[in-house]
């Protein structure tokens, strides 16, 4: 268990990063899904044809290549960076970026799959009393909506969780150089290549303990919220 | 004709199962002999490099064909294994190679595990820096400035650590992409061994160039297995490539180019 000893708090701290990197996506590829939802089933053609576009784009581009384009592209060809002194506050919110893009286009195609659950007479109705699209929308469609896709949200943040392993494309750090998790994991399996199981295990259950709980409190809210026809 | 197509069939079944048998039968005399399976790096270019044809080149791979041929194999008997850092002891162990030049870095920890031959070249850790930067000069003229290095690699750490506290760091997962940013202005310079830094200056001559003040001392040696009884003998061919030119002429076929000079041979240790 020298394993432990010697690397525990800096396997903490990679954790600690890769939760960082979790949630800010998390709550970033929320919002930007919803607005993606709306895009795609609002009145106005140029709007659905943009959230059309975004969503077919990202969804199906291999992660590792919107990662590298943020870094490559992005941040070098075009000059854009989030921190232009400090090189890893910089790479963790390019991160932060490809994994919101990438995921929201999942989330904006689970939302829109619960827009078709909500009945037609629910939206038929909010018009008739006179309603503007997005109170609509806001008020009385998407609440319906999202409660009937919690379930499924959930495994879109978890495969989210998973996919900030990632993030080693662009070397994601903290400031005292620790990587995130899959890159920390590469690390100890090159300075410990006797130990390569346990640290395959590890780190397996690192993962767990980050991603199981989405799983229960999806399932537990899912049953709480339940839209009841 | 149906019996003509049941005949045809039981003939490609046949034949079939003849190749099956030959696959096995190669597979069941590695330990004979007949094959030697070296493990090399597939992804450093000069020194170990599997090419887009699916050829090899590089230091290492002329001279493990060297060392394969004074212990009686010809070209076409060698196996090339990749043999990445991590699993360099493992495949020794579990008899996946039966011998490593992979830039393998001979260390006391090390050696408890596997033998080491040589060393057959000694290699320190510098940098590599655009072919007109003239500011960096060595690791202590970092601060400020952008270094570059591989994700597993302690070297950029040493350099924070014990040279220029004021150095950013970069990690990528391939030293591919340090060279790519290197060469276009995004970062100022990348660090691991020389010989390897000479791999990527090699591979675009006159854009890149290697600072020259070397911070550390890497022994590369030949992994052998624990208790090999080839030892000796790969002792007594490295030095003769030292002296037969060998040596000098598989660097400068694969590292002539890069504006590295070839140090001096080593001595080999017989531990």
């Amino acid at each position: 268990m020298d394993l432990i000893s010697e690397s525990g708090s800096a396997i903490l701290t990679s954790f600690g990063l890769t939760l960082r990197l979790a949630v800010f996506s998390g709550i970033f590829s929320l919002l930007l899904g919803v607005v993606l939802a709306t895009f795609r089933v609002s009145p106005v053609p140029v709007l659905r044809w943009i959230g059309a576009a975004v969503v077919y784009t990202f969804r199906n581009t291999p992660l590792t290549l919107v990662m590298f384009f943020t870094l490559f592209g992005l941040s070098y060809q075009l000059g854009f960076s989030f921190d232009k002194d400090l090189l890893y506050r910089n790479n963790f919110w390019l991160a932060v970026l490809a994994l919101s893009v990438y995921t929201s286009t999942f989330v904006c195609e689970v939302l829109r799959a619960g827009i078709n659950t909500v009945p037609l007479g629910q939206a038929e109705a909010a018009r008739a009393i006179g309603l503007t699209f997005t109170q609509n929308l806001r008020l009385v469609v998407l609440p319906q909506a999202l409660r009937s896709v919690i379930n499924p949200l959930a495994s879109v943040l978890i495969a989210m969780t998973k996919n900030t392993t990632v993030a080693v494309t662009i070397g994601v750090t903290t400031a005292t150089m620790v990587n995130e998790a899959s890159g920390q994991m590469k690390s100890l399996m090159e300075r410990n290549s006797d130990q390569i199981l346990l640290i395959f295990i590890i780190f397996a259950v690192g993962f767990m303990i980050l991603t199981l709980p989405i799983g229960f409190i999806a399932g537990w809210a899912a049953k709480r919220f339940a839209v009841i026809r | 004709m149906k019996f003509q197509k049941i005949a045809a069939l039981v003939g490609a079944l046949a034949l079939a199962g003849s190749l099956a048998a030959c696959g096995s039968d190669d597979s069941g005399s590695d330990a004979g002999g007949d094959k030697i399976k070296i493990g090399i790096k597939f992804d450093q270019p000069g020194l170990g490099f599997k090419e887009s044809d699916g050829s090899y080149s590089g230091f290492d791979v002329d001279m493990a064909e060297y060392i394969a041929k004074g212990l009686g194999y010809d070209e076409d008997q060698i196996q090339w294994v990749e043999a990445v850092s991590a699993n360099r002891e493992t495949f020794l162990k579990d008899g996946t190679v039966d011998m490593i030049l992979a830039t393998y870095s001979i260390t006391d920890e090390r050696k408890a595990e596997v033998d080491f031959a040589g060393p057959y070249y000694v290699a320190g850790q510098d940098l590599l820096v655009a072919a007109d930067n003239t500011d960096i000069t060595g690791p202590e003229s970092l601060d400020g400035k952008k270094l570059c290095s591989v994700t597993g690699s302690t070297s950029a750490q040493k350099v924070k650590d014990e040279y220029s506290k004021g150095v950013q760091l970069q990690e990528f997962d391939t030293y591919s992409k340090c060279v790519g940013a290197i060469e276009n202005g995004q970062l100022d310079a990348m660090t691991t061994d020389n010989i390897i830094l000479a791999g990527f200056a090699q591979q675009d001559p006159g854009k890149f160039k290697i600072v020259g003040k070397p911070f550390s001392e890497e022994n590369y040696g030949v992994g052998l297995p624990k208790g090999s009884k080839d030892r000796d003998k790969i002792n007594d061919l490295i030095e003769k490539s030292f002296e037969d030119g060998a040596w000098e002429k598989a660097f400068n076929d694969n590292l002539g180019d890069s504006g590295y000079e070839l140090p001096e041979p080593p001595t080999v240790d017989r531990y």
